[in-house]
């Protein structure tokens, strides 16, 4: 995922003399973090790679040998490994689209004044505090639980039975969950927007004959495409990654149904002891990434220059 | 055809009258500038007319018809802004044509419209551009482009020109006189810049903490302040102001004492003032006069600041007071320099102790006319 972020946007413009005498003067100083960088991510890219192109099953160490594109090939053939990716896209996109939606529409509530603004501002956003372990942990045993969960005694109560969440509905389950952890980071990050936007242009915007909804529409959700673009980016390289939520409440089941790339690949690595495999499904998923990554990049930077 | 009245009109926040009870009748084509120390109401006023803020109290009619509780885009007004309030995301033509747009008006026709106005404006080759492409005076026109494209009743500026650079101002306040006599519309303007209010207004409300001080033409306001407040605003440099005591008064004058034993004859109706009173006489730094053979006052110079055609002499006169004297270019005087005023009577404003004018024998020989703009290049602005 790291990688990604080498993507070169500010080719350097001062002429080359210049650029030497700049680079040997502050070189001995970047030099230790840059060369701790390069060997935690180098190290362990090699090693990677070096892994993905060998049968090494730790149930069978000694047997370890070369056999080329054999991980890849056994990977891509392997029907769970498209599902994974399938799973992660729904899972990428529905939060997606949760988190800026709900989290525009809190930002322009937040925004508002009322009495225990401050309060309900910190209430807001302190779910994103909450570690996602401990976080799954809450809605897996006290929300969602069939039995005891507040979910279910509501439902019940109304007469409505309940609902095994992640026996009956996982991927939603996980869905929820992962949206209530991150809908505080989009909202912080759209309130702020929404708050630089110039008080005058509303009121412009009202002279003119706006009533709320074109209001929203033309004049605040322009100004905040911008925020909502790095809130996408920043989301989905995190969301690609989602773990301890799937760990915790489902271990990846019913089946493969909540089962993601980043699930897929502890799955190999660590219940089928397939280290080839699992390295050779984590190439595939950094080659993913930083596709994904590029696109995003693109667009963002696109949308700060206009 | 639109005219704007205020019938005791009150604006409070949960604890603070900021608007305290103001009257006024704008009339039809009337060009009329709000203009008042920051903090005075100034803004909260012209937003209460266009419909941004609430009105605590009182009435607010145009063309006689109140209302109070129309919505802002239902009064028949448009706005310019003091940041111009573009939408930043829209081309020139969009902005311009954005009223239209939630108008329901189709695409050619508004499209259509906006090219009209921007040919007036002289915004034809700007049409496409971001308002970030632009420059202050272009923004400035497009603010006002957007303004004129919804055919308003009236107009309203706050502060149109206070974010542009002194020689743009200057052209900006020629072309907005011009734009008046061209659409003979009703404009209303909030400035705290006196010059603006002077050259561009037909009348002048002059605004203090949330209450009318006076209102009337420029010239009015120049030479028959209604009290030490107006007199101390309209001008710059400021008026002079001396404390004086009444020595004598008569039918055609009230003399006074002036610090130092000199005394002036102002002619000013008998009044409440009787001899021995205290009272402020005012007078302005063009009035006051350099004159070593018949001096009224002798001081010394403080500061000489020279502005190449006008020299401002900050003369301390005895009891301590400062008096600013302009003289021309051309004054030879320099810091420390005895120097010589000479008071006219004729030029004086006399005050009493409450602060109000007392009034003139007669009236200013140009006050009976009305205001004429100064400008005649309105050719630019008629449509070809």
């Amino acid at each position: 995922m790291s990688s990604s972020l080498a993507v070169d946007r500010h080719p350097e413009t001062r002429p080359p003399e210049q650029r030497t005498r700049r680079q040997v003067s502050t070189l001995p100083l970047v030099a230790p973090s840059v060369i701790a960088l390069l060997l935690w991510m180098i190290v362990p890219l090699a090693m990677t790679i070096g892994f993905s192109f060998q049968r090494y099953n730790l149930l069978n160490p000694d047997a370890r040998e070369f056999i080329g594109l054999g991980n890849f090939t056994f990977i891509l053939s392997d029907p769970g490994f498209w599902i994974s990716i399938g799973i992660t896209i729904i899972l990428v996109v529905s939060v997606l689209v949760i988190t800026i939606g709900l989290g525009t529409l809190l930002a322009i509530l937040f925004d508002q004044e009322f009495p225990g603004q401050g309060i309900a501002r910190v209430l807001a956003i302190s779910p994103f505090f909450v570690m996602p372990t401990v976080s799954a942990l809450i809605w897996k045993n006290m929300l969602m639980h069939p039995v005891n969960g507040l979910i279910a005694q509501i439902t019940r109560g109304l007469g409505l039975g309940a609902i095994d969440w992640f026996a009956n509905l996982p991927l939603l389950a996980i869905i929820i969950i992962v949206s209530w952890e991150w809908l505080p980071f989009a909202l912080l990050i759209l309130l702020t927007a929404i708050q630089s936007l110039d008080h005058e242009q509303i009121e412009a915007a009202r002279m003119d004959g706006a009533k709320p909804i074109a209001l929203f529409r033309f004049v605040m959700l322009p100004h905040l495409s911008r925020a909502i673009a790095v809130v996408a980016m920043i989301e989905t390289i995190f969301f690609l990654t989602i773990f301890a939520e799937i760990f915790v409440t489902t271990g990846g089941g019913p089946g493969l149904a909540t089962t993601n790339l980043a699930y897929y690949i502890f799955l190999k690595a660590l219940l089928e002891f397939d280290v080839g495999g699992a390295s050779a499904g984590g190439l595939i998923a950094v080659i993913l990434a930083n596709i994904v990554a590029i696109f995003l990049m693109r667009s963002v930077a696109r949308n700060l220059d206009t | 055809m639109s005219t704007v009245t205020l019938r005791n009109i009150h604006k409070q926040y949960t604890d603070v009258e900021i608007i305290k009870g103001i009257d006024l009748d704008i009339n039809d084509r009337e060009f009329v500038v709000f203009v008042g120390p920051s903090g005075c109401g100034k803004s909260t006023l012209l937003r209460m007319i266009a419909g941004l803020e609430d009105i605590s109290s009182g009435d607010l009619l145009i063309d006689g018809e109140r209302v109070n509780d129309v919505p802002p885009d239902k009064r028949g007004l448009a706005m310019v802004f003091q940041t111009y309030a573009l939408y930043p995301h829209m081309t020139v033509a969009e902005n311009m044509a954005f009223s239209l747009r939630l108008a329901g008006v189709p695409k050619q026709q508004r499209l259509e419209r906006a090219r009209d106005v921007a040919r007036i404006l002289q915004l034809e080759p700007l049409l496409n551009r971001k308002p970030k492409e632009l420059s202050g005076g272009q923004r400035q026109r497009v603010a006002i482009g957007r303004a004129l494209v919804r055919n308003p009743k009236v107009f309203l500026f706050d502060e149109p020109l206070s974010n542009l650079d002194a020689a743009l101002r200057v052209q900006m306040r020629l072309e907005l006189a011009s734009l008046h006599d061209s659409l003979q519309t009703t404009m209303i303007y909030v400035t705290h810049d006196q010059v603006e209010a002077m050259t561009l207004a037909d009348k002048i409300v002059v605004l203090q903490g949330g209450v009318v001080e006076q209102v009337g033409s420029p010239l009015e306001l120049y030479h028959q302040p209604r009290n030490l407040f107006v007199a101390g605003f309209i001008g710059s440099p400021k008026m002079n102001f001396l404390t004086v005591t009444v020595s004598a008064v008569n039918d055609s004058g009230t003399t006074v004492q002036l610090p130092g034993d000199a005394s002036v004859t102002i002619p000013v109706k008998p009044s409440s003032l009787s001899v021995g009173d205290r009272a402020t006489l005012g007078i302005r730094p063009e009035h006051l006069r350099l004159d070593p053979n018949q001096p009224t006052l002798t001081g010394e110079v403080l500061v000489v600041e020279r502005l190449g055609g006008e020299t401002f002499l900050y003369v301390r006169i005895a009891g301590g007071d400062t008096l600013i004297v302009q003289t021309d270019g051309d004054n030879p005087s320099r810091t420390h320099d005895r120097a010589f005023v000479h008071i006219n009577g004729d030029f004086c404003h006399l005050f009493d102790q409450n602060g109000e004018s007392i009034a003139k024998t007669r009236r200013h020989h140009l006050m009976n006319e009305t205001h004429e703009q100064p400008y005649q290049n309105r050719v630019s602005y008629q449509a070809e």
